[in-house]
């Protein structure tokens, strides 16, 4: 594994007196694709969105290039988010704008850059992610691939680090999910960004992953290379790999 | 950040997006001049934001050479140059007269469009009365709950307020010309005729009406609607009319009760500042309303109630967009709602007391 982008210790969650996650540990090596797998409602994206302060981890660090992120101050949490793209589960585009206002936001708010370049930089994100054609578009025109396709053009606006991807196949076809793998792909050596996918699509899994993160119940079981993962003799892990799908 | 020799122009700063607007400043000194080459030397970084920059210098300065970049500069450009994107363009404004036009379409298609849900709201309320499948559940008891019991704090305190305040504005008057008792007559029928039912009609234009439009259009918007049709149920049938059952039932009883306590309001001011007594001032609330007052009253109050239902059913029927669309249609329906109350109100007016 490289260096890690992101390290967490002992991350505990809670909803209420529930426990989500409990004392996970793992790194997440820089420059390569994360995916964290497991059953459904064990914990994935709770991890994810504790790992970026969405949700206030109970106890527990989590650093982000090497800065504390759990207890650290809204300027600089603002700019460890702006190093960091997400693309959400459902695309999660302002549906009352178009697709160019939807990926204009973070450039208008977060450089200075002047309006014309601002389009141009548009235009570059959404060839990047084919989908030029649709810059007019307001999101209710597009198809659920167009829509992810559109939401990682938002994500990919600022050049991030770091990039998230909540169950990027979720309610995709095996072909239009099989694209997005591949752009996601391309996009990592393209921008040079660290990856960190949510899912539990074994295809997928096998695809895109350098490194495994296995939740199951909100504990951390595996943490390694893909093929580590695959060789693994964790019962619950090698349930999931023959199985294919929780 | 550019230092300019020999029709050259150095970039002698890392390409980022961050020094962009300053190096766009900079290069504005050298509109004038000819640039025939870029050296890139001294650059080291760059971004997306730095390729399009220089997309740009290469447009306005009749396309310069890069000279001196490193393989990752000219890795990035490969990556993210702007030059040859395909041309996209929006859709050009059309002329005042096609949009006028247009207008006037989409008016023509949406008050159609009301018109077939007012004639669905009015049918099914009619057949849910004797059919009841298709509605849900105890939905009429629970929204008469909402609409109804839940408004009756409000509508009472309100209504009191008012009917203090219309008291008291009157009595000083009065009193000047010894015309005390009158103070019963003015509140019973400013209460019975006008303020009751039109108080107690904006009132659930903004508590209910305003809810029933934010329901739908969400909704709406989640597919729950399409979600319904798929299992065979009538949006319309199944969550309007029960409110507009609800809100048949509800509203005359809240008008009977803001009635009731304005005419108390009054009572209380006619007690304390003008010396009369109560009996003689419910005798001659009794003796001034007519059957007819009462009737147009309460009458007014179950149209208010339907135009309610209908305009905010409507509003929430034709949401557009998400979030937003939803907050629109809302303020929307609230406006039009207490528009039309005020309307219909001068209209019952102008057709029984003119």
């Amino acid at each position: 594994m490289k260096d890690p982008i992101i390290q967490i210790r002992d991350l505990t969650a809670k909803y209420e007196e529930k426990t989500v996650l409990s004392e996970i540990s793992a790194d997440i090596p820089a420059n390569e694709i994360t995916v964290i797998i497991g059953s459904s409602g064990c914990g994935k994206t709770t991890l994810i969105k504790n790992i970026f302060r969405l949700y206030q981890p109970y106890s527990g660090s989590v650093k982000i290039f090497g800065q504390e992120i759990t207890t650290m101050d809204e300027p600089e949490y603002e700019a460890i988010l702006k190093r960091t793209g997400m693309l959400f589960q459902n695309g999660a585009l302002l549906n009352s704008v178009d697709i160019f206002t939807n990926i204009a936001i973070p450039l208008e708010q977060h450089t200075k850059l002047p309006a014309q370049l601002i389009e141009k930089l548009i235009k570059v994100k959404l060839n990047l992610v084919n989908l030029a054609e649709a810059i007019y578009l307001s999101p209710a025109e597009l198809s659920g691939g167009m829509r992810k396709r559109a939401a990682l053009a938002r994500a990919i606006a600022l050049d991030p680090e770091i990039l998230i991807c909540d169950e990027p196949s979720a309610g995709l076809d095996p072909l239009t999910s099989n694209s997005l793998d591949e752009l996601i792909m391309n996009l990592k050596n393209i921008l040079d960004m660290s990856i960190i996918i949510v899912t539990h699509e074994l295809a997928s899994i096998h695809r895109v992953a350098d490194n495994v993160i296995f939740l199951d119940d909100g504990k951390l079981l595996f943490s390694g290379t893909l093929e580590q993962a695959v060789r693994s003799n964790i019962p619950e892990l090698k349930i999931f790999f023959s199985a294919g799908k929780f | 950040m550019i230092r300019y020799s020999d029709q050259t122009l150095f970039l002698e700063v890392d390409l980022l997006k961050e020094n962009i607007p300053g190096l766009i400043l900079e290069l504005e000194k050298f509109a004038a001049s000819t640039i025939n080459s870029v050296d890139l030397q001294q650059v080291s970084n760059i971004d997306s934001a730095g390729v399009v920059f220089l997309d740009e210098i290469f447009l306005n300065f009749n396309q310069p050479e890069l000279i001196n970049a490193s393989e990752k500069i000219l890795n990035a450009i490969s990556k993210f140059s702007s030059l040859n994107l395909p041309l996209q363009k929006r859709s050009p404004q059309e002329n005042i007269f096609i949009q006028v036009g247009d207008f006037f379409v989409e008016w023509k298609k949406s008050f159609i469009w009301g018109l077939y849900l007012t004639a669905d709201i009015l049918y099914w309320s009619v057949v849910g009365f004797f059919k009841p499948r298709g509605m849900k559940k105890e939905a009429v008891i629970t929204q008469s709950l909402l609409i109804g019991v839940d408004a009756v704090g409000i509508i009472g305190l309100l209504s009191l307020i008012l009917g203090l305040i219309i008291a008291l504005q009157s009595a000083a008057q009065l009193r000047q010309f010894g015309a005390n008792i009158y103070i019963a007559d003015l509140i019973a029928i400013s209460m019975v005729r006008e303020m009751g039912p039109m108080m107690t009609a904006i009132i659930v234009a903004g508590r209910s009406g305003s809810s029933i439009a934010s329901e739908i259009a969400t909704m709406k918007v989640t597919e729950e609607l399409d979600a319904l049709r798929m299992m065979a149920l009538d949006p319309i049938r199944y969550i309007v009319v029960p409110k507009f059952h609800a809100i048949t039932l509800c509203m005359p009883l809240l008008v009977m009760l803001s009635i009731f306590v304005g005419i108390g309001g009054g009572l209380i001011i006619a007690l304390t500042y003008l010396d009369l007594s109560a009996i003689s001032y419910i005798n001659q609330v009794f003796s001034i309303l007519t059957f007819k007052d009462i009737f147009i009253g309460l009458m007014k109050s179950v149209v208010f109630a339907w135009v309610i239902v209908i305009i905010s059913s409507y509003y929430g029927f034709r949401v557009k967009g998400g979030a937003e669309g939803v907050g629109k249609v809302t303020t929307l329906s609230v406006v039009a709602s207490i528009f039309w109350v005020i309307v219909l109100d001068a209209i019952n007016s102008i057709l029984f007391y003119f």
